[in-house]
């Protein structure tokens, strides 16, 4: 209605009164700079935001990385050990038995005492073999158990280093503080600094962060049983949840009458899209364990309990993705005479399938990093085992990283940053995954 | 469609009777329970697994309400065998287990816990006494000026309580009521406190009800803050605020003496020999339950009780020891021994 605007800004109303073209020019020019100053300052609060955005993103990866990458990186100590006979396997039979519960710590012991002979007390002697780690005993053992022939000889070993050895190899411990305010003691830095002048103080690529499974001790600490738990739960939701969201998107799309159950079905399902997941979680403790009388703490139950989850999610991406294969598609398919099965399993599925997987991948990605369902159901556990089964009980990778955050050693920082590195990585993968399969298969009509 | 969601539904009913399966016949020993014991059992049952030839034990932090739940649900492999508790089994719970079948329990005390009051070492350490912790943080405090009730904590800084403490803003995180730190911090400092006050450890004998909600009642005006059971973030926060003390277990003052220190209470420090002597006032004992019907029906539960008590967990150079645990001396010691040697039941006196 330019008219009317015109009419309104003028004197009269009514009478059809138009501007002289000088006026409205000059109207217009006045409320110019206002509007453009307005758009600019829309525009700026709009990169503003975006900015902030990006800040923040960038504030939270910097920590995590800063925190985090040193965790790849494993403080070792070279210590000369000699299998004597006598300690190892006294009655020289070599039984499996006697090799596995020998005291492989004093072999340890004696060869750190050969480098610091002055070492003498009991105390100071404790403090020397605490720069060890408590898994090194595990790592000569093993070694024997593989190859008793090694009994009775010497052999130059790399040896993992204590938490607080790698701390303070890693820089983060305060050299100037006095002793009584930091872990390691004046002589242990002495002897630190010893074996490293010595050359015997290396650091690699910390492979046990990725093929062990948890630990008290945090050099030990690894993220493989909980890969591995959150690999068999996402397995079990995959598996259930997409084949179920499926059919279910194409029965409520394609094939169901329209009528109020449906349309009741459909609001309901939207909602449950928006449940907090910790519902979820009391939903799966009362069903599955206590009902079901399934297992505490196993990822199959996890599985279910994130199939609950994301179904919801899998069944109005599916229905979208329906939506927009054309109808001309179904219409011409009938036209040909191909039953309604045969219009959905032969055209139209196979067109709506990327859309399907992308939902259905978003949806596996929100589970991956999904904690608080699984803290109903027992995963929150110390477990040290890597699970072999879906029934073994493990736990998940946020749920590692909720335990380390946890933990008093300082080491565990680094680690609960590294795990969450790994994570990120994973989520950034399925997403990828995702974005691709769009591009790639999706057709526009 | 129908033959998919056919196939989809064996494969459930194949999964779920596998579990049925596996629930049959349990071969690692189920902990569930405290999270402040939880650093210290998760390092035996670590330690264990290694040695012998028993699986790792399962361990899970539910808390020590939330592990008596599921502890005293009934007798099976379906429920946990072990519970560890940072206070010990109260009656109601033992009545619990009991009317579920869970009759013979054998309670191990695994040794002490320090409960710390610690600021950054940026600032000076406070030299608190039990009364000064109770007047800054109860609900209601006597009145200041002497006569025998109660009003609305009016306290702001600290040397309003005692002229010697310095004039900072009263700021203290600690644990929230979920917690066991905060029943046993509650318990021991708030209500040891409470009682250097004669009149009001009068009311006592009168009604202990009323005794408890005047001692026990934490301020709700912003000057303590719940700050969630993550001990490592109350660290991380005094770090930030060197002002605030933070309430919690000595194991963490233990890893980040270069951090924080503790505060003095009642002129002692918080120190290892302090706790474990008995003379640092705020400490409480640590317990783990086992089920007695489970010993011999679930692998490995007597090895893990030997392995828990054994020297070279919590003798004086223990690894538990090590990782910040007060370890059990002399008779205390001895009886624990015999008791988990014996396999004795518990026998709690009823009041």
């Amino acid at each position: 209605m330019p008219e009317e605007k015109i009419t309104a800004g003028g004197k009269s109303s009514g009478t059809y009164n138009l501007m002289s073209f000088d006026e409205s020019r000059r109207r217009v020019k006045a409320g110019l700079r206002k509007r453009h100053r307005k758009e600019r300052q829309f525009r700026l609060m709009g990169i503003g935001s975006v900015l902030l955005g990006i800040s923040f993103l960038v504030f939270l990866f910097t920590t995590i990385i800063g925190n985090g990458y040193s965790a790849f990186w494993q403080t070792w100590i070279q210590l000369d050990i000699t299998f004597e006979e006598s300690v190892i396997d006294p009655d020289g039979n070599r039984a499996p038995e006697a090799l596995s519960s020998a005291n492989y710590s004093r072999l340890i012991r004696g060869s750190l005492l050969e480098i610091f002979p002055e070492v003498t007390g009991r105390r100071d002697r404790r403090a020397l073999n605490a720069l060890v780690s408590n898994g090194a005993v595990f790592e000569i053992r093993d070694l024997v158990m593989a190859d008793p022939d090694l009994v009775g000889s010497t052999r130059s070993l790399w040896l993992l280093a204590d938490d607080e050895v790698d701390m303070l190899i890693k820089g983060q411990v305060d050299r100037s503080l006095e002793q009584g305010s930091r872990r390691l003691k004046d002589t242990q830095i002495e002897w630190i600094d010893q074996l490293q002048a010595d050359g015997r103080v290396e650091k690699r690529f910390n492979t046990l962060f990725f093929s062990s499974g948890d630990s008290r001790e945090p050099e030990l600490a690894g993220i493989w049983g909980a890969v591995k738990g959150s690999f068999f739960m996402l397995l079990v939701t995959l598996l259930l949840s997409f084949p179920l969201g499926v059919a279910a998107a194409v029965y409520l799309e394609e094939l169901a009458p329209k009528s109020r159950w449906v349309d009741l079905i459909e609001i309901n399902i939207n909602n449950l899209a928006a449940v907090p997941s910790i519902i979820y979680g009391l939903l799966g403790l009362a069903i599955f364990i206590n009902f079901f009388g399934l297992p505490r703490s196993v990822p199959l139950v996890g599985g279910l309990v994130l199939t609950l989850m994301t179904l919801p999610v899998i069944i109005i991406a599916g229905r979208a993705s329906l939506k927009s294969v054309p109808p001309s598609v179904r219409e011409a398919a009938l036209g040909v005479g191909a039953s309604q099965m045969q219009v959905v399993t032969h055209h139209v599925l196979p067109l709506a399938m990327p859309g399907m997987l992308t939902g259905a991948i978003i949806g596996m990605a929100r589970a991956l990093g999904e904690s608080a369902p699984l803290l109903m159901i027992g995963m929150v556990a110390f477990i040290v085992e890597a699970p072999g089964s879906p029934l073994d009980p493990s736990t998940a990778l946020p749920i590692q990283v909720y335990l380390w955050a946890d933990s008093p050693e300082r080491a565990f920082v680094e680690r609960t940053s590294a795990a969450i590195m790994v994570l990120l990585l994973f989520l950034l993968l399925m997403n990828v995954t995702a974005v691709w399969l769009r591009s790639k298969f999706e057709r526009r009509w | 469609m129908k033959r998919k969601t056919g196939i989809v539904n064996l494969v459930v009913l194949a999964l779920l009777s596998g579990a049925a399966h596996a629930q049959a016949a349990r071969d690692y020993i189920s902990v569930v329970g405290s999270s402040t014991v939880y650093p210290f059992a998760t390092v035996v049952a670590e330690q264990f697994g290694r040695t012998s030839n028993y699986k790792t034990p399962k361990i899970e932090s539910t808390g020590s309400g939330g592990g008596f739940k599921l502890f005293c649900a009934g007798v099976g492999v379906r429920h946990p065998d072990i519970i560890n508790s940072s206070r010990r089994i109260k009656s109601s719970e033992v009545d619990k287990c009991a009317g579920n079948g869970v009759q013979d329990i054998i309670e191990v005390k695994i040794g002490y816990d320090g409960i710390v009051l610690a600021n950054s070492i940026k600032a000076d350490t406070y030299e608190l006494s039990r009364r000064d912790i109770f007047l800054a943080l109860a609900k209601e405090v006597p009145d200041p000026d002497g006569t025998e009730k109660l009003v609305p904590n009016p306290y702001q800084r600290w040397n309003e309580i005692n002229a010697t403490l310095p004039a900072t803003v009263i700021e203290v995180l600690g644990p929230p009521p979920t917690s066991g730190t905060r029943d046993a911090f509650v318990e021991l400092a708030m209500e040891g406190g409470c009682k250097t006050f004669p009149w009001i450890a009068a009311i006592k004998k009168q009604d202990k009800g009323r005794f408890k909600s005047i001692c026990h009642m934490i301020r709700e005006d912003g000057r303590f803050i719940e700050a969630g059971e993550n001990d490592n973030l109350i660290v991380q926060k005094l770090r930030a605020n060197p002002q605030a003390i933070g309430i919690f277990g000595f194991s963490f003052l233990d890893q980040n003496t270069d951090v924080v220190h503790g505060s003095l209470i009642d002129g002692r420090e918080p120190t290892f020999e302090a706790i474990a002597a008995g003379d640092y006032p705020i400490s409480r004992p640590l317990y783990f339950y086992v089920k007695k019907a489970h010993i011999g029906a679930i692998p490995g539960i007597r090895e893990y009780l030997a392995e828990f008590i054994s020297e070279r967990a919590v003798g004086e150079e223990g690894y538990l020891t090590d990782k910040g645990l007060i370890p059990l001396v002399g008779e205390e010691r001895a009886a624990v021994l015999s008791d988990v040697e014996r396999l004795k039941p518990l026998k709690l006196a009823r009041n």
